[in-house]
């Protein structure tokens, strides 16, 4: 990132932040995946979303942050701890964890891992270089301009969102009902 | 050194202008100032509760019970720690905490003045509504935790009923933020300061505007933000008839103080929140329609004539108590607060009055600051006001009553004023 | 040391290892879906990155678009472990084996 900053956007101590935020997401990314019980599991995804949303507020899209938190933290984990609690099962966290696969699964995962950082190797020269300097997009009117779009460019996709949401609201509705 | 002062000839908020010194101050007076603000609301509830139930509340521990908060704050601390036995030590541990944080971060972006904040986001609604949902996690992980019952089922009530009345909430805010973009130059903000200063420009307090949309508005977000902290008559989750106190039913000593913090740090939170959006913030009344030297300069002497008044309300304590020897240590106790109060107001008007006669930048910052933070906090004062009134008068809701309100009331009247203002504002 | 555009990539591309290992190694139905949405953080945070160094806000409008999905696709995959759990008393992946039963 190159320092042709937006009026009133002065980033502090970048490298600490963005390495205490990354470690903190990666350490509870671990952790999610790892704890017997899931409730456990749950507050770690919850620091790792937050984690993520601060690493947004460096990237310069403090409306994505904004709503990784709203929507995300506030509202998705909430409905995972109810459902937590709803099956909760005592016998569930003295049983076997892991599948019988687990090698196969986790030679898969170092595999996707190997391809990444190839990747990665082969295109270093691209990520390298210097992005371009800050528009006013990325400065005090990123939510104007993140709205100009979603209106504009994007309406169709905005609209079959909504769709979206309310087939999601009445499947929940009748997934959950007893009798239908 | 250079820090300390620069801030003082500055247009901005420390955070903004990158002065981490006074962003620190402001911390910890934030901290200090909550920790006060509930001190005196719990002596304030019990006594307002008492006067409204024709009965007179404590009046033994200091002179009418002025030393009850830090009496129950020494009992608090010194209770035996009860932790269940098959609880989650680790959740257990963390649950008031979490709620604790959520309720605290909120004040980062709330301005008490134009550069009486600690900064000024340019999300600062959008991060607002995100961390007060996050108090909902301190909820349902303490009554999960609790490994039992009666917690449980208070936690999954209560978490229910602020996630539903937060959508309310929602939108009453953006109708109000939608009025901030009915400026000249026509671009809104979501930033809190340009929201106050955009009802500055605009020259009305956004309760006011398009008559009745605003106050619409305005009351439902005052109704949601009654649920959204778990206050009367909202309170079923934590009601002691009902289910042996909800959720914090297995905290005891300082855990159970630290939500009762969070709690009352999450009201005066909202409550700052409603000023700024719709009663115009740190204004002064009338900014518009009296203006000039003199006016400015009678309605900056406010804060020293209520300091006073206080202490004066208290000296006619001091007169009217009965004259027996039980009562002297009582006597001279009231006597030193009066005086105190007054000295506070005697101290804030010579301020005041020398920012008036002197030209120094300090002075003149100073007086203007504390007469913002002033007037901000005094129309919050009427809302934690209004909290206990309700509590005292209305009768507590019903779990499915509560939900109907939340989703069947709330949100179409809300969806409905946010449409109607946004016509409204294209039209006019 | 200058944090580039492939800090950011490689700290998404860690997360999206440990959603697919959680995916495929857990057996609480739950975990399983926690994992799935570690996967959709990290293509998030993947967007947002590259938005941030072309310059455009395609990237951050697409994430937000993600977000909506996400908790979608939380909400129906929550209710049908629930239906699923009301009938059969299990969270393990091992033994929702049935299409009808």
């Amino acid at each position: 990132m190159n320092s042709a900053m937006a009026p009133g956007m002065t980033p502090v101590a970048t490298p600490f932040f963005f390495y205490l935020l990354s470690g903190m997401a990666i350490l509870s990314g671990l952790l999610v995946i790892t704890r017997r019980n899931a409730v456990h599991s749950a507050l770690a995804l919850i620091v790792t979303l937050l984690s993520v949303s601060g690493l947004y507020f460096m990237l310069y899209a403090p409306f994505v942050a904004g709503v990784q938190i709203i929507v995300y933290a506030g509202g998705i984990m909430v409905l995972f701890l109810f459902v937590i609690m709803l099956v909760n099962l005592e016998r569930v966290i003295r049983e076997r964890q892991f599948n019988r696969m687990w090698p196969v699964g986790l030679a898969a995962a170092c595999a996707l891992l190997a391809l990444f950082l190839s990747v990665f190797e082969k295109g270093k020269s691209l990520f390298d270089r210097a992005s371009v300097p800050l528009s006013d997009k990325f400065g005090p009117e990123n939510t104007q301009q993140v709205g100009i779009m979603l209106y504009g460019n994007y309406m169709f996709a905005f609209e079959i969102a909504s769709l979206l949401l309310l087939v999601a609201i009445l499947g929940a509705v009748i997934m959950t009902k007893k009798r239908i | 050194m250079n820090a300390l002062m620069s801030y003082f000839g500055s247009k901005q908020t420390p955070g903004v202008a990158g002065n981490q010194l006074w962003a620190l101050i402001y911390i910890f007076i934030i901290f200090a100032g909550v920790a006060v603000i509930v001190i005196c609301m719990n002596w304030l509830e019990r006594k307002v509760l008492a006067h409204f139930q024709v009965r007179i509340g404590p009046m033994r521990v200091g002179p009418h019970g002025l030393l009850q908060p830090f009496a129950d704050a020494l009992k608090l601390l010194t209770k035996e720690d009860i932790i269940p036995q098959e609880a989650d030590k680790v959740v257990f541990w963390m649950a008031p905490v979490i709620g604790l944080l959520a309720a605290f971060t909120v004040y980062i972006v709330i301005p008490f003045g134009p550069t009486q904040a600690v900064t000024d986001m340019n999300i600062g609604i959008l991060f607002m509504l995100g961390v007060s949902s996050l108090g909902v996690l301190g909820i349902v992980t303490a009554g999960w935790a609790s490994n039992s019952h009666y917690p449980l089922i208070g936690a999954l009530r209560s978490s229910a009923q602020m996630v539903s009345y937060e959508v309310a909430m929602g939108l009453a805010v953006v109708s109000a933020i939608l009025m901030t973009s009915l400026n000249r130059d026509g671009t809104g903000t979501l930033s809190m300061l340009g929201i106050v200063q955009a009802q500055q420009q605009q020259g009305i307090w956004f309760i006011f505007k398009f008559f009745p949309l605003g106050l619409i508005a305005f009351l439902i977000f005052a109704i949601a933000m009654v649920a959204e902290t778990n206050r009367a008559p909202f309170d079923l989750p934590e009601a002691e008839s009902e289910l042996t106190a909800g959720f914090h039913t297995e905290y005891s000593g300082l855990r159970w103080s630290l939500f009762m913090l969070g709690e009352y740090a999450a009201m005066i939170a909202v409550s700052a929140i409603a000023v700024t959006l719709w009663l115009g913030g740190w204004m002064r009344p009338f900014p518009n329609g009296l203006a000039g030297a003199g006016w400015d300069f009678f309605f900056a002497l406010w804060p020293g004539l209520t300091f006073i008044g206080l202490g004066g309300l208290a000296f006619l304590g001091v007169v009217r108590m009965p004259s027996a020897q039980f009562f002297k240590i009582q006597r001279v106790g009231l006597a030193i607060f009066a005086l105190a109060l007054a000295g506070l107001g005697g101290l804030l008007i010579a301020i005041t009055i020398g920012a008036h006669y002197s030209q120094r930048n300090i002075i003149a910052s100073t007086s203007a600051g504390i007469a913002y933070v002033y007037w901000f906090l005094l129309k919050v004062a009427v809302f934690m006001y209004l909290f206990i009134w309700y509590r005292a008068t209305w009768p507590r809701y019903r779990f499915d009553q509560l939900m109907k309100v939340g989703w069947k009331v709330l949100l179409p009247i809300s969806l409905g004023v946010l449409i109607v203002t946004a016509i409204v504002g294209m039209i006019l | 040391m200058e944090i580039t555009t492939l800090h950011y990539l490689v700290v998404a591309a860690a997360l999206f290892v440990l959603g697919v290992i959680g995916v495929l190694t857990r057996r609480n139905v739950v975990i399983v879906l926690m994992s799935i949405e570690l996967i959709l953080n990290a293509v998030n945070l993947n967007l947002v990155a590259f938005s941030r160094m072309w310059g455009g806000l395609h990237g951050q409008v697409f994430a937000v678009f993600i977000v909506v999905d996400a908790a979608a696709e939380a909400a129906v995959g929550l209710g049908i472990l629930i239906a699923f759990f009301r009938n059969r008393e299990t969270i393990n992946v091992d033994e929702i084996d049935l299409l009808k039963w």
